[in-house]
C-alpha cells in the first residue's frame, strides 16, 4: 500500500488514539509536575486596649481567582512523586532503619498509601493470573471430555460471569457474601460466629476480591484454551497412545507444549487486565481494607469540590511505569519475532 | 485393549464431569439467585434466618400478598428513573460502536495491507495503549475537559470511548483482514480501481463476519464501562452501570436495596440475550488473537 493512501486510511483511528490516549498521558505528566495553589491568607492586626492580636483569614475570593487564572496550580517539580502519599522516600528510609527484618518493614510500608495500593495490586495480579491459567486449563480439558451436545451449554453458562459488567458482577457477589446474604450467613453458621463479616476483615476482603477476580476472568482462559485444544492434531496424540503414553503423560508432554503460544497470549491479557483492578473494590465497598492503584487515583479525583489532580496524576504516572515494566518482556519478544521475519 | 482404555476414559470423564459441574454451579448460581431474588422483598433476599425464605418468599407473601413482586422494578425504573439511564446507554453505546467500527475498519485494513515497518510500530503502540488503565487516562481528561466546558456531555464520552476502543479494534480487524487473500483487492487494483475503490467494492462485501465479531466486543466495552462513564458523565447523562453503582450509595440508606437488585438484573438481561444469539462469534473473537488456523 502506498504511503499516502496508508496515511489517509489510518488517519482517523490514529488521531483518535493520539488525541485521547497519547495526549492525556502528556496532560497527566504535566499535571503531576504542578500542585494545587495554597490558600491565600490575609493577616490582619486588631488592637484593643489589652494589646494587639494577629488573626489569619482565608481570602476566599483571591484564592478562587488564583485557581481560575492558573488551573494547573503552581510548579512543584517531582515533589508530588516523593511526598508522603506517593513514593514517600523519607518515610521509607525511616521505616527501613527502624525495622528489624522484612516482615516489620513490610507492615511499615502498609501504612503508606501508595505502597498499600501497590502491594494489593501486585498481590491481586500475581495470585489471580496463575490460578486462572491453571483452573481455566483444567476446565477446558473437562469440557473437552463432555459429549458434544453439552459443550455449547457449558460455554454459554461460562460466558456469563465474564461478559457481565465488572461492577455489576461484583455487586451480585457482594450481596451474597453480605452478613445477611446467603454465603455470608452460611459462613457464620459454619464457623458458629454470628459476628463474622467478610467485609470487616482485611485478609477476608482480599481473599474475597481474589476469588471474585478468578470467577470473573476464568471463562476467558477456559474458552481460549478450549479453542486451542480443538487444534491439537489428533494423529500426534494417537501416536503417543500407541507408544504407551497414558493420558496424563500425553497431556503434559504434547498438549501443554503445543498450547504454549496460547498460554503466553492469555497470560499477557490477564496481566494487563488484572493490573488495573478497579471496579470490584468499588462494588464491594472494600476501600477501607483494599486499595488498588486505580482506586487510589479515583479517590483523588473524587475528592469533593477540589479534585487532587496532582496526586492523581503522579499515581497515574507511576502506574503507567508499572504497566510498561510488566509489558517489556512481551514487547521485546514481539520485536525479536518481527526481526526474524524480516531477515 | 479397547476395554481398558474405555474404563479409564470413563473415570476421567467422571472426574471432569464433576469438575465442570462445580464450575458451572459457581458460574451460574449467583445470577439465578439474583434474578429470582429480584422478585422478592428485602427480607427474603437477605434471609439470614432461613435461606429457604428467599426461595419461597415468606416475607414477600406477608408484605405483598403474593410470592412474587415487581416492587423492586417499579422502584428502580419509575421512582429512581432508571429508564433515563437505559436511554443514555443506548445512545452512547450505539454511536460508540458505529464510529469505532467505521474508523477501525479502514485503519485495520490499511495495517493489514501495508508491509512497511511503521505499520508494525503502530500496532505495538496500540498494544501499549491497550494496556493503559482507563482511570489513568481519565485523570488526564478531567482538568482540560472542565476548562473547555465539555465535561459531562454525552458526545465527550462517546469520543473518549471510541478512542479507548481503537487499540483492540485495530488488532482484531488487522488480524481478520490478514486472513482475506491479498489477491482479491490487488487484482481489482490491476483492473483500474483505486485502493479505496478496491476496499469499497471487493473487501467490504466479505468483511462482515469479522466486523460483527469486533462490534460485539466494542459493544461490551462501551456497555460495561465504569471508569470513564462514572467520571466523565454528569448526573442527567449517566449510563446504566454508573447509575447502578450510585444506587449503592443512596438506595442502601433508604432501605430500598431491592431497587439496586432490580436495576442490576435489568442491565444484565440484554447481555444474556447477546450471548444467546452471538455465542459463536463471541467465542471466535475471544480466541482470534491466540488461535491461528
Amino acid at each position: 500500500m502506498k504511503h499516502h493512501t496508508f496515511f489517509w486510511f489510518i488517519l482517523p483511528t490514529l488521531s483518535a488514539m493520539v488525541l485521547f490516549i497519547a495526549l492525556p498521558i502528556v496532560s497527566v505528566i504535566v499535571q503531576s509536575l504542578f500542585v494545587e495553589h495554597e490558600k491565600v491568607l490575609i493577616v490582619s492586626k486588631s488592637c484593643d486596649p489589652f494589646g494587639c492580636t494577629e488573626t489569619t483569614k482565608i481570602d476566599a475570593e483571591a484564592t478562587a481567582n488564583l485557581r481560575a487564572d492558573q488551573p494547573l496550580g503552581r510548579f512543584n517539580g517531582l515533589g508530588t512523586y516523593f511526598d508522603r502519599s506517593h513514593l514517600a522516600t523519607k518515610e521509607v528510609a525511616k521505616i527501613w532503619s527502624s525495622s528489624n527484618g522484612y516482615s516489620s518493614f513490610l507492615s511499615g510500608l502498609m501504612d503508606l498509601k501508595f505502597y498499600k495500593a501497590m502491594i494489593f495490586t501486585l498481590t491481586y495480579t500475581f495470585t489471580v493470573t496463575p490460578m486462572v491459567l491453571v483452573l481455566g486449563f483444567a476446565i477446558a480439558v473437562g469440557v473437552n471430555n463432555l459429549p458434544k451436545a453439552l459443550r455449547g451449554i457449558a460455554i454459554f453458562i461460562s460466558l456469563l460471569p465474564f461478559l457481565v459488567a465488572t461492577i455489576v458482577g461484583s455487586m451480585i457477589l457482594s450481596w451474597m457474601v453480605d452478613g445477611e446474604g446467603i454465603i455470608g450467613a452460611l459462613l457464620q453458621n459454619i464457623f458458629n460466629d454470628p459476628t463474622l463479616s467478610i467485609k470487616s476483615s482485611a485478609p477476608l476482603t482480599w481473599i474475597m476480591l481474589i476469588f471474585y477476580g478468578v470467577w470473573h476472568t476464568l471463562p476467558f482462559s477456559f474458552i481460549t484454551f478450549y479453542a486451542g485444544l480443538q487444534t491439537v492434531p489428533s494423529d500426534i496424540l494417537e501416536a503417543a497412545l500407541i507408544d504407551g503414553a497414558n493420558k496424563w503423560q500425553s497431556m503434559m508432554q504434547i498438549v501443554v507444549p503445543y498450547l504454549m503460544p496460547i498460554v503466553s497470549f492469555v497470560t499477557l491479557m490477564l496481566l494487563m487486565d488484572n493490573f488495573r483492578v478497579f471496579e470490584p473494590i468499588i462494588s464491594f465497598q472494600a476501600e477501607a481494607h483494599a486499595q488498588s492503584l486505580s482506586t487510589f487515583i479515583q479517590s483523588d479525583l473524587r475528592e469533593a469540590g477540589n479534585p487532587l489532580y496532582a496526586s492523581a496524576s503522579a499515581t497515574s504516572m507511576l502506574t503507567i511505569i508499572g504497566v510498561i515494566i510488566l509489558l517489556t518482556p512481551v514487547l521485546i519478544r514481539t520485536w525479536q519475532d518481527f526481526n526474524q521475519k524480516m531477515h | 485393549m479397547t476395554t481398558i482404555s474405555e474404563t479409564r476414559l470413563s473415570t476421567l470423564q467422571v472426574v471432569s464431569y464433576f469438575f465442570v459441574t462445580v464450575w458451572l454451579v459457581i458460574a451460574a448460581g449467583p445470577f439465578l439467585w439474583t434474578v429470582w431474588g429480584s422478585f422478592k422483598v428485602q427480607g427474603d433476599f437477605f434471609s439470614k434466618a432461613d435461606w429457604t425464605n428467599a426461595i419461597y418468599g415468606i416475607f414477600t407473601q406477608r408484605e405483598t400478598g403474593a410470592a412474587f413482586t415487581f416492587n423492586g422494578y417499579y422502584g428502580a425504573w419509575i421512582v429512581e428513573e432508571f429508564w433515563r439511564n437505559v436511554v443514555n446507554t443506548s445512545i452512547i453505546v450505539f454511536f460508540t460502536v458505529v464510529i469505532s467500527l467505521t474508523i477501525g475498519t479502514i485503519g485495520g485494513y490499511a495495517l493489514a495491507r501495508s508491509g512497511y515497518r511503521y505499520a508494525f510500530w503502530i500496532l505495538m503502540l496500540a498494544l501499549v495503549f491497550r494496556a493503559m488503565p482507563h482511570i489513568t487516562l481519565v485523570s488526564g481528561y478531567m482538568l482540560p475537559f472542565f476548562e473547555w466546558n465539555i465535561w459531562g456531555l454525552k458526545i465527550t464520552t462517546i469520543v473518549v470511548l471510541v478512542a479507548i476502543n481503537q487499540p483492540f479494534t485495530l488488532w482484531m480487524l488487522h488480524s481478520f483482514f490478514l486472513k482475506i487473500p491479498k489477491d482479491m483487492d490487488e487484482s481489482a487494483m490491476i483492473d483500474g480501481c483505486t485502493q479505496f475503490q478496491a476496499f469499497r467494492y471487493v473487501i467490504v462485501p466479505v468483511m462482515w463476519p469479522g466486523v460483527i465479531t469486533t462490534g460485539l466486543f466494542s459493544f461490551l466495552l462501551a456497555y460495561n464501562d465504569y471508569a470513564v462513564t462514572s467520571m466523565l458523565l454528569s448526573k442527567p447523562n449517566e449510563t446504566m452501570v454508573p447509575a447502578v453503582a450510585s444506587f449503592l450509595g443512596t438506595v442502601q440508606v433508604q432501605g430500598n436495596i431491592m431497587f439496586a437488585v432490580a436495576a442490576v438484573v435489568s442491565s444484565t438481561a440484554p447481555l444474556f440475550l447477546l450471548i444467546m444469539f452471538f455465542q459463536r462469534q463471541i467465542v471466535s473473537g475471544l480466541t482470534a488473537g491466540a488461535v491461528k488456523g
